[in-house]
């Protein structure tokens, strides 16, 4: 296989062997990337239309056992700036979310041994009587409950749900291939346990997201096999509704990595959006990229701008601080020539209100 | 033009994946060797194929310079800040006597360069506001201590606007005017001021400051004196897109009749803290069309510049596939765009410059203010 043949492949939609992905990402003008991606991203979603949520981060703790080398957010138990957000502070932000329309909580924190499966419940229930959908609980606080509680993946999953968890953020994948993990992660889930957390939860009807977080200690054979092994588990359960690639953000204290650029970053996401036949829906990272290269991403196969976020603490903390209210939001799907359209958490449209 | 049909670079593949048949019917004739018209550079701005677009303006870049992309190691210096003008898109200027105001002195601009601490600097962007407490014999003074502190920097000096400013100062003509600043030090002229030729726009936004006619004929004076300038456009306020597109057309016929423009630079505006702060930014997207379509239709030319300072880094290198081949420069001190709110670095090195368009897939070269490529130091 050449890269005529792996463009020809790409255009006409035919599901890519791992080598047409390599050839594609490698030696394919950045453009013509583009095309094929943007006519796959048709293919999915045939309408001249871009979805996007309305949404708040909220993040219970930055106390983290796991030391992520990348992360700039966590800090140690005694840390003079550790938290963990209590019911009223907690209040006032699932009040301002739904009076800014919002429609769900991405509801994430780090990895502390503090809170109980009671704690965690009570908070559940806590965002659900505010009306909110709760998108919560990436695989590596899944996998660290298990662990601390001595139950398995599936009794977690299952008080959580009962509590009213309605779906998992795709956060903690960084990438799926365990000597990377243990470079930049070792106190974190183990890819097996990452991909293992999604199927129980797909099999139990709850949607996922899945990201990759790319740009730091792997290689492009890493990324791909991160690509190819979501690929097969959606082929098996169908639960993933969106991917989201980015790249790492450097911080100050956090692991050494040259900055990626706009071009890498539209390559990888386009590549994704390629190689991920079986995945509806392919979200820009404006948070990362910016409000510009977020838009562009729209021609690179995004269909879906993600959320605007409220509130975002996990990337700021990395020093990279980009807002976007929802008229803007708008304004900037409207702008590239697409319909704008509020969406939630399962990609169900919102109706303007 | 050439006919680029006739070599074997894979511009039919090019034209048969652009989706959109009228940007194909352009792409055949830009590749033909054609003109483009001012319905075609419509067609380019309102496409929604831009991934299309761009691929047409790469083609275009890539006829001219293969993958080569090139940046200067510069240093911008604005001696003054005070202005008269008082344009409502700008947010560096001051009123004569603000407590803000500022005139660098000949002697403290020299200073600057001098401990600025950038190795093998090639290149002073040296411009200012308009200032009427400034005599003609400053100008020629600021000149001087700027060529004494290195006879090896070119100065690359003043707008048409100040030029226009510095003539009235001098009660001379501007070809002499301009002779005397050339044989003062000044080797190139930059393309700030054009601002949008439309009377439409200016009435508005910049009513105080020389119009198109003024403009194009203190460019088309230095070009005959041999003195190459830079145009702009400064677009994403209140300009419609065939605004922009007549403004490209003017430049074109200005650089058919004399031929001295280097590079176009497309200029983003910045609305905080200016007249105008209620401005949303135009988009990432609209900012590359307008990149792609300038390459196109800006067929005599040399170079179309992707000012990373307005664009952000991760926009101007993606605008290198937009048909941009030139990222400017190292910088050292933007003012003026960061007085609005810019949130780029106020200078690059050149390494960081060297990156950008190496992991952009692209090949960078040094340069000059001729755009003459400068042999590794």
């Amino acid at each position: 296989m050449n890269l005529a043949d792996a463009i020809s492949a790409a255009e006409r939609g035919e599901r890519l062997p791992f080598r047409a992905a390599e050839l594609l990402y490698r030696d394919a003008d950045l453009l013509v990337l583009g095309q094929l991606a943007h006519a796959a991203r048709f293919r999915h979603n045939p309408a001249r239309m871009v979805t996007y949520a309305v949404d708040r981060n909220i993040n219970y703790t930055n106390v983290c056992t796991s030391g992520c080398r990348f992360c700039a957010f966590w800090r140690p138990k005694r840390h003079s700036e550790a938290y963990v957000l209590d019911d009223e502070a907690m209040a006032a932000k699932l009040e301002e979310t739904r009076r800014l329309g919002g429609t769900q909580v991405l509801f994430q924190g780090g990895l502390n041994p503090d809170l109980d499966l009671e704690w965690h419940e009570a908070r559940i229930r806590l965002i659900r009587s505010f009306g909110l959908h709760l998108h919560g609980y990436s695989p590596p606080e899944i996998i660290f409950m298990a662990r601390s509680f001595g139950l398995t993946i599936d009794e977690v999953l299952e008080r959580l749900i009962r509590a009213g968890l309605g779906s998992i953020p795709g956060g903690g994948a960084e990438i799926l291939v365990d000597r990377v993990r243990r470079q930049i992660a070792p106190g974190k889930a183990t890819s097996a346990e990452w991909l293992e957390v999604m199927a129980s939860a797909h099999r139990r009807g709850i949607r996922t997201t899945a990201t990759m977080m790319f740009g730091h200690v792997e290689t492009l054979e890493d990324r791909l096999i991160h690509l190819f092994r979501l690929r097969s588990l959606q082929d098996r359960t169908a639960g993933f509704t969106a991917f989201i690639p980015w790249p790492y953000q450097p911080g100050r204290d956090t692991i050494k990595a040259r900055e990626r650029g706009g071009t890498e970053y539209l390559r990888m996401l386009a590549v994704s959006r390629l190689t991920l036949d079986n995945f509806p829906h392919v979200q820009a990272s404006w948070v990362t990229q910016g409000p510009d290269v977020g838009q562009v991403a729209l021609f690179f196969g995004a269909d879906d701008m993600g959320s605007t976020m409220i509130e975002e603490n996990v990337v700021a903390a990395a020093g990279v601080s980009h807002r976007l209210n929802q008229a803007e939001m708008a304004r900037l799907i409207t702008e590239a020539g697409f319909q704008p359209r509020q969406r939630d958490t399962l990609y169900r449209l919102v109706e303007a209100n | 033009m050439k006919n680029l049909l006739n070599l074997d670079w894979g511009l039919e593949a090019t034209l048969e994946r652009v989706t959109d048949s009228d940007l194909r019917r352009v792409g055949r004739k830009m590749f033909a060797g054609e003109r483009l018209d001012r319905s075609d550079g419509l067609v380019c701005l309102e496409t929604d194929d831009v991934p299309g677009l761009g691929s047409l303006a790469l083609a275009a870049k890539r006829a001219r310079y293969g993958d080569r992309v090139f940046y200067v190691v510069n240093h911008h210096l604005n001696y003054t800040n005070t202005c008269v003008n008082a344009c409502r898109f700008c947010a560096f200027h001051r009123p004569p006597g603000a407590a803000d105001a500022y005139v660098l002195s000949p002697n403290e601009a020299a200073n600057r360069i001098a401990s600025s601490g950038v190795a093998d600097l090639k290149e002073i962007h040296l411009v200012g506001g308009v200032n009427p407490a400034l005599n003609f014999e400053y100008y020629l003074d600021l000149l001087r201590a700027l060529k004494a502190v290195s006879p090896d920097i070119t100065i690359k000096a003043f707008t048409a606007v100040e030029i226009h400013q510095i003539a009235i100062q001098a009660k001379l003509p501007a070809p002499e005017c301009l002779a005397a600043l050339n044989e003062a030090g000044l080797s190139a002229m930059t393309g700030g001021g054009a601002e949008v030729f439309s009377e439409r726009v200016r009435q508005e936004l910049f009513p105080n400051k020389i119009g198109a006619d003024d403009w194009l004929a203190i460019h088309g004076t230095a070009h005959r004196l041999g003195i190459g300038s830079n145009a702009t456009l400064l677009f994403g306020h209140i300009e419609t897109r065939s605004e922009r597109m007549d403004h490209l057309l003017r430049l074109r016929d200005q650089q058919d009749e004399t031929g001295g423009f280097r590079a176009f630079i497309p200029l983003v505006f910045h609305a905080p803290n200016t007249g105008l702060s209620h401005i949303p930014r135009v988009g990432g997207v609209e900012i590359l069309k307008t990149v792609a379509t300038a390459r196109l239709v800006l067929d005599n030319f040399p170079h179309i510049k992707a000012y990373w300072i307005m664009l952000g880094l991760k926009l101007a290198q993606t605008a290198l596939h937009f048909g941009a081949d030139d990222l400017e420069g190292t910088i050292v001190q933007e003012k003026i765009t960061h007085e609005a709110g810019a949130t780029t670095a106020a200078g690059l090195s050149r390494q960081d410059l060297e990156d950008l368009i190496r992991s952009a897939g692209f090949v960078p070269t040094e340069r000059n203010t001729f755009h003459q490529a400068v042999e590794a130091a």
